[in-house]
């Protein structure tokens, strides 16, 4: 595996860039990077509009939230990759695709986090802000989000950690990214398909662990300044049942 | 300062607020008390809109609350409202929490805000906890810092609902005599409270409620000497055994 490593790092690493189009390792943080902070706002708005006191904003964000959670990723990408040119007349190239697709369907996802957190606290902490006279827009800025975002973190993650690993199927619209680039690899060796897509597995595996870790790291940080003990960071001390003396 | 006039509310089939007329003049103190159920949370609620009434109207200083020309965010500044929970905001310290107001709303600075919400705290005995966040605060500490954060946009009038029904009995004591202190201040105030002895003590006048009526409104030398309804006199002597 080292070897192999050794061997081919520069492709795992950036594909065939500058000769080609970026891939590899980089090219998979960038479409993350890009997927996380478009979807996040977008799913801000939905999760908003799944909550709105108007019934109109309400019932169109359910259909989309609803519709594209029905929907696998692939048959999003699919029909962003095929669809999309016929209606707007032109090609796109796989990249902005799949940071497209990735956007429309991590939002629906992200956007029931969003709501699911807000509608989790207490009602009394925007009728408190209501009553000292803020707007629902400060009310929502100051008061709700920051707690709802906050409580929703860990979930919130998780699913980023999911947007990570979903990039890996740009693949299968030849999009130069990580996956694409060990196909590669595994095509040059022929013989080492196992260990090439090892590689592949582990570094995916510390992508998302680093995600994880440098997250739990900003809950502590939070927590700490508030000395309190959230729930959150150590979710399975409830259940931890004292033994019988 | 603030009037009744007819005002009905209904959840569902169920009438909760029964064609009640009432004021409250400027600078009183008017004490709600009465069984569970007899709707003085809900009236006390109707005053800022938190809830809203399908007949009648209710006048503050002049604007009809209930009404869609009434800029309520604006209203609703000029009364401050503490809640039976507190419902201080979690993620701010205390400090932040009091001027949080202020600042949206006034567009003060923070060190301008800070230092009216300074004098706050000190008012509430709690000048040393500016930094700290609610979740270090005993429930007494935080009411009393609630009611702080009602004080920050200094408004005319200021409404508790059931200010000591959340909290352990030793600390009913500190919040009650915050708002005492505040009743003599010359706000206008509405208190619901089961502490009868403190209605007793600061209420000019005591409103008894049942059914969503108000069925005695009466000094509280008049009501606990007195009363003249029959659920009135039940009432007080349930209480007194």
């Amino acid at each position: 595996m080292l070897q192999i490593l050794r061997d081919n790092w520069v492709l795992f690493l950036i594909g065939q860039y500058p000769a080609g189009p970026l891939g590899g390792l980089s090219a998979t943080v960038l479409i993350a990077v890009l997927g996380l902070g478009l979807s996040f706002p977008c799913a801000l708005l939905l999760g908003l509009g799944r909550i709105s006191p108007f019934r109109s904003i309400r019932a169109v964000t359910a259909i989309i939230v609803h519709t594209v959670r029905g929907t696998p990723f692939l048959m999003v990408i699919f029909w962003s990759y095929f669809a999309l040119p016929i209606i707007i007349g032109h090609p796109i190239a796989g990249f902005p695709t799949l940071v497209g697709a990735l956007v429309i369907y991590e939002s629906a996802y992200l956007a029931e986090i969003v709501r699911s957190g807000i509608e989790a606290l207490p009602k009394g902490q925007i009728e408190a802000a209501r009553s000292l006279g803020l707007n629902y827009r400060q009310a929502m800025m100051s008061v709700v989000l920051p707690q709802a975002l906050y409580n929703s973190l860990p979930t919130m993650m998780s699913q980023f950690v999911s947007l990570i690993k979903e990039t890996s199927l740009g693949y299968v619209i030849s999009v130069n990214e990580f996956t694409f680039a060990a196909a590669q690899v595994n095509s040059r060796l022929l013989t080492k398909p196992v260990q090439v897509f090892s590689i592949l597995a582990l570094t995916y595996f510390l992508l998302c662990f680093a995600l994880t870790q440098s997250a739990r790291a900003v809950e502590r940080h939070i927590a700490r300044r508030r000395r309190e003990d959230p729930a959150v960071i150590r979710p399975l001390e409830s259940f931890v049942v004292e033994p019988a003396p | 300062m603030i009037s009744f006039e007819n005002v009905s509310k209904w959840y569902g089939a169920h009438q909760c607020l029964a064609d009640i007329n009432a004021t409250v003049n400027r600078g009183e103190v008017v004490v709600v008390c009465g069984p569970s159920g007899s709707g003085k949370t809900t009236l006390i609620r109707t005053i800022n809109r938190l809830e809203p009434i399908q007949g009648g109207r209710i006048v503050v200083n002049g604007q009809d609350v209930h009404s869609s020309a009434t800029d309520l965010n604006r209203l609703r500044s000029g009364i401050g409202f503490v809640f039976q929970q507190f419902n201080l905001f979690p993620h701010m310290s205390v400090i932040d929490n009091i001027i949080l107001a202020p600042r949206k709303l006034r567009g003060l600075s923070r060190e301008a805000a800070s230092e009216a919400a300074r004098k706050l705290l000190a008012r509430v005995g709690l000048a040393d906890k500016a930094n700290s966040y609610p979740g270090q605060l005993s429930g007494g500490q935080s009411q009393r810092v609630a009611i702080a954060r009602a004080l920050a946009m200094d408004p005319p009038i200021i409404l508790f609902d059931e200010p000591t029904s959340a909290l352990d009995p030793e600390m009913v004591g500190e919040v009650l005599s915050v708002i005492q202190d505040l009743a003599h201040s010359g706000i206008t105030m509405m208190c619901v409270t089961h502490e009868m002895g403190f209605a007793r003590e600061v209420a000019d006048r005591i409103w008894f409620m049942d059914r969503g009526t108000i069925l005695e409104d009466a000094p509280p030398s008049e009501f606990f000497s007195r009363p003249n309804h029959p659920r009135a006199q039940r009432f007080l002597s349930e209480l007194r055994h």
